[in-house]
C-alpha cells in the first residue's frame, strides 16, 4: 500500500462543458493521487474524459467543483506567474510527435527553451552541458541530434526528445497522454522502458493515459478506468486486469485484442451481448464506491 | 484443392524515383483459400498497403507493377485487365475497406444515394429496387434501414464504417480487402465491426484480406497470417502457429515487444 502523501492530487473535481440542456460532464468527481516513483494509469475510449483529467492537472481547465492539491496545497485559478511555478513541476508529453514539436526550429532550441525559462542561473556553457546529458538520459546521441530539426528524426526519436523537453526542468510529475499510440510496436517498447527508467531513476510521479492497456500494464503500478467523465473502477492493476468488477470495464477488456484469446472464445459473451446496455448505464452517475479488493475499488453500476 | 480466390505471386513494386527507384515490395507470394481471413501485419512502410492497393488496380504513380508480377483473382489475372473488365471487376469481385471511416463516404450525398451509386452503375437496379436491396445490406451490419434517409455527419465513425462495409458487400464480392479499417475506432466498436465481419463471411462465404499493425487483434481474427518486413513477406502460417511457434526472427522479436495483458511481462531488452 501507499502511505505516503500523493505529490499531487485530484479531489473530487467536476468540471461540465456547455450551457443549459446541453451540457456534457467531462469530469464527474474523479479523485486520484499521483505519488513519487509511481506510475498511474487512465485507460478508457475517446470522450471519455482522459484528456480533460490531464488538461485540469495541468491547470489549463479550472474545476468546476473539487480542488487541485500540490504537495498537499490547493491551487487556485492560476495567474502567468503562479503557472511558470507550477510547470517547473509538472509537465506533460504529447501523443502526437509529429506536432508537439516546432518544425522551424532545432533540437538544441527545444530543450534550451526550458532551461532558460525555468532554469535561469545556467550559462550557456551550463545549458549546454545539460542538453547532452538530457539526450544521453533519452538515448540519443547529442553529436548527431542537437542540430537537426524535427523532420529529420523518427517518430519514436521525436517522442524521445519531447520526454528529454518535459525532463529539461527536473519535474516531479509527468502526464504522459498517449505517448506510445502513434508510434509502430519495435520502437514502442524503447519509448515505455524510458518512461519506466525515468520513474525509478529520477523518482517522477507519472500519470499515463492511453486506450492501449497492454502498455499500461508494462508502465503502471494501478489503475483507472474511465467512461462518460467518471473512474469506475480503479486498484492494483493485476487485480484490475485479472478480474474486473465493474461491467464497462469487463466490456472494455473483451474487446481488448489478446492474442491469446481467440473470436469464437465465449468467456464474455455476456459483456459483448448487452454492449448499449452497459454503455447507457455506465454513463448514469455512479456516487457509491464499494471496495472489492485489497486495493481495488468500483462504482457499483445501477442495473 | 480448391482454386484460391486471390492468388499473389512474385509480386514486385516499385516507387520510382528521380534518381532511383524504392521497392516497396519484393518478390511477394501468397494465396487467399475461399472463405478465408487471412491478415498481413508489418510495421508502417512495410509494403502491406501498397500490395491491398495493387491489387484492385488502384495504384497510382510513381508506383509501378514490375514485369513477372501475378495477381490472379478467381484464376484472372487482374494485371491484364482492360479498361472496361477493370471497372466489372472493381466491387464485384473485390471490394476494398479504406483506413478512414470518415473521408470514404461522399459527405454531402445521402447513404441512400451512395448504395445506388454502387446498385445503378454495377448491377442496373432502379430506385426502388435499390433501396431494397440497401436496406436488406445495412440490417447485415445492424444498422436500422430508417439510416438511409440520413448524411455521413448523422452517424458515428463506427457506423459509417459499417456503411461503407455493407456497401462492399453489395454485389457479393469474392475478396473484402480491408486496409486497417478499425484503427481510428475505439476497441469495443472495433470488436463489435470485426465480429460481424467474421459471422458474415461465414454466411456468405467470402474471404477477407485484412491488413493492420495490431499484432494481437489479427492472430484474434485470422486463419492465417503474413508477416511483412521492409517489402518482404518473412513468414506465412495458421494464425496459431505463427502465435506458438514463429520461426523468422523477425517474427519472434515483434511478439517479444508487444506488452502481455496477463500473465509474464515481457522482458525489457526484447526490442527489434
Amino acid at each position: 500500500m501507499i502511505d505516503a502523501a500523493p505529490i499531487l492530487a485530484l479531489d473530487n473535481v467536476t468540471k461540465v462543458f456547455g450551457h443549459g440542456d446541453k451540457q456534457v460532464v467531462a469530469a464527474r468527481s474523479i479523485s486520484f493521487g499521483l505519488h513519487a516513483g509511481r506510475t498511474l494509469a487512465l485507460v478508457g475510449e475517446s470522450g471519455s474524459g482522459k484528456t480533460t483529467a490531464a488538461r485540469l492537472i495541468m491547470r489549463e481547465y479550472h474545476p468546476d467543483e473539487g480542488r487541485l492539491l500540490f504537495r498537499g496545497q490547493p491551487m487556485g485559478k492560476a495567474d502567468a506567474k503562479g503557472l511558470r511555478a507550477y510547470r517547473t513541476s509538472v509537465q506533460m508529453v504529447f501523443q502526437d510527435p509529429f506536432s508537439s514539436l516546432n518544425p522551424a526550429r532545432s533540437i538544441r532550441h527545444h530543450l534550451e527553451r526550458p532551461l532558460r525559462l525555468h532554469q535561469r542561473d545556467l550559462d550557456s556553457a551550463q545549458r549546454k552541458a545539460k542538453i547532452e546529458e538530457l539526450l544521453r538520459l533519452v538515448r540519443l546521441d547529442p553529436e548527431q541530434v542537437v542540430a537537426k530539426f524535427p523532420h529529420e528524426l523518427s517518430g519514436g526519436q521525436r517522442q524521445r526528445i519531447s520526454i528529454a523537453r518535459a525532463l529539461a526542468v527536473n519535474p516531479q510529475v509527468i502526464v504522459a497522454d498517449e505517448p506510445t499510440s502513434m508510434l509502430d510496436v519495435s520502437v514502442r517498447l524503447g519509448i515505455l522502458n524510458l518512461l519506466n527508467e525515468m520513474k525509478k531513476e529520477l523518482g517522477v510521479a507519472l500519470l499515463y493515459i492511453t486506450h492501449d492497456i497492454a502498455t499500461a500494464r508494462y508502465v503502471a503500478e494501478d489503475i483507472m478506468v474511465m467512461y462518460a467523465g467518471q473512474i469506475v473502477e480503479w486498484g492494483a492493476m493485476d487485480s484490475v486486469l485479472d478480474d474486473p468488477q465493474h461491467p464497462y470495464t469487463r466490456l472494455l477488456l473483451s474487446a481488448v485484442p489478446d492474442p491469446d484469446r481467440r473470436f469464437d472464445d465465449t468467456r464474455f459473451d455476456i459483456e459483448l451481448s448487452r454492449i448499449d446496455h452497459i454503455r447507457r448505464q455506465a454513463a448514469l452517475p455512479q456516487p457509491d464506491v464499494q471496495q472489492v479488493g485489497d486495493n481495488h475499488f468500483i462504482r457499483p453500476m445501477p442495473d | 484443392m480448391t482454386q484460391p480466390v486471390l492468388s499473389v505471386r512474385n509480386l514486385t513494386i516499385d516507387y520510382v524515383g528521380a534518381e532511383k527507384d524504392f521497392t516497396a515490395v519484393k518478390d511477394v507470394s501468397f494465396d487467399v483459400a475461399p472463405g478465408e481471413f487471412f491478415g498481413l501485419a508489418g510495421e508502417s512502410g512495410c509494403g502491406k498497403s501498397t500490395i491491398a492497393f495493387a491489387i484492385s488496380r488502384l495504384h497510382r504513380a510513381p508506383a509501378l507493377i514490375r514485369s513477372g508480377s501475378q495477381i490472379l483473382v478467381a484464376g484472372r489475372n487482374v494485371l491484364d485487365l482492360g479498361d472496361e473488365e477493370l471497372r466489372d471487376f472493381r466491387w464485384r469481385e473485390v471490394a476494398m475497406v479504406f483506413q478512414s471511416a470518415m473521408n470514404s463516404l461522399n459527405p454531402v450525398l445521402t447513404i441512400e444515394s451512395q448504395f445506388y451509386d454502387v446498385l445503378k452503375t454495377h448491377a442496373g437496379l432502379n430506385r426502388k429496387q435499390s433501396r431494397e436491396r440497401a436496406a436488406e445490406l445495412l440490417k447485415l451490419v445492424d444498422i436500422s434501414p430508417d439510416r438511409l434517409t440520413a448524411y455521413p455527419h448523422q452517424c458515428s465513425g463506427g457506423m459509417r464504417q459499417r456503411i461503407v462495409i455493407a456497401i462492399c458487400l453489395a454485389l457479393n464480392p469474392k475478396l473484402l480487402i480491408m486496409d486497417e479499417p478499425t484503427t481510428a475506432l475505439d476497441v469495443v466498436v472495433q470488436r463489435e465491426i470485426l465480429q460481424r465481419i467474421n459471422v458474415l463471411r461465414k454466411e456468405l462465404g467470402f474471404s477477407v484480406l485484412f491488413i493492420t499493425h495490431d499484432l494481437g487483434l489479427m492472430v484474434q481474427v485470422s486463419d492465417r497470417i503474413g508477416i511483412m518486413l521492409e517489402g518482404e513477406l518473412v513468414e506465412a502460417n495458421a494464425a496459431e502457429e505463427i502465435y506458438r511457434h514463429p520461426q523468422h526472427p523477425y517474427t519472434r522479436k515483434l511478439w517479444a515487444s508487444m506488452p502481455r495483458l496477463h500473465g509474464a511481462q515481457i522482458a525489457a531488452e526484447a526490442t527489434p
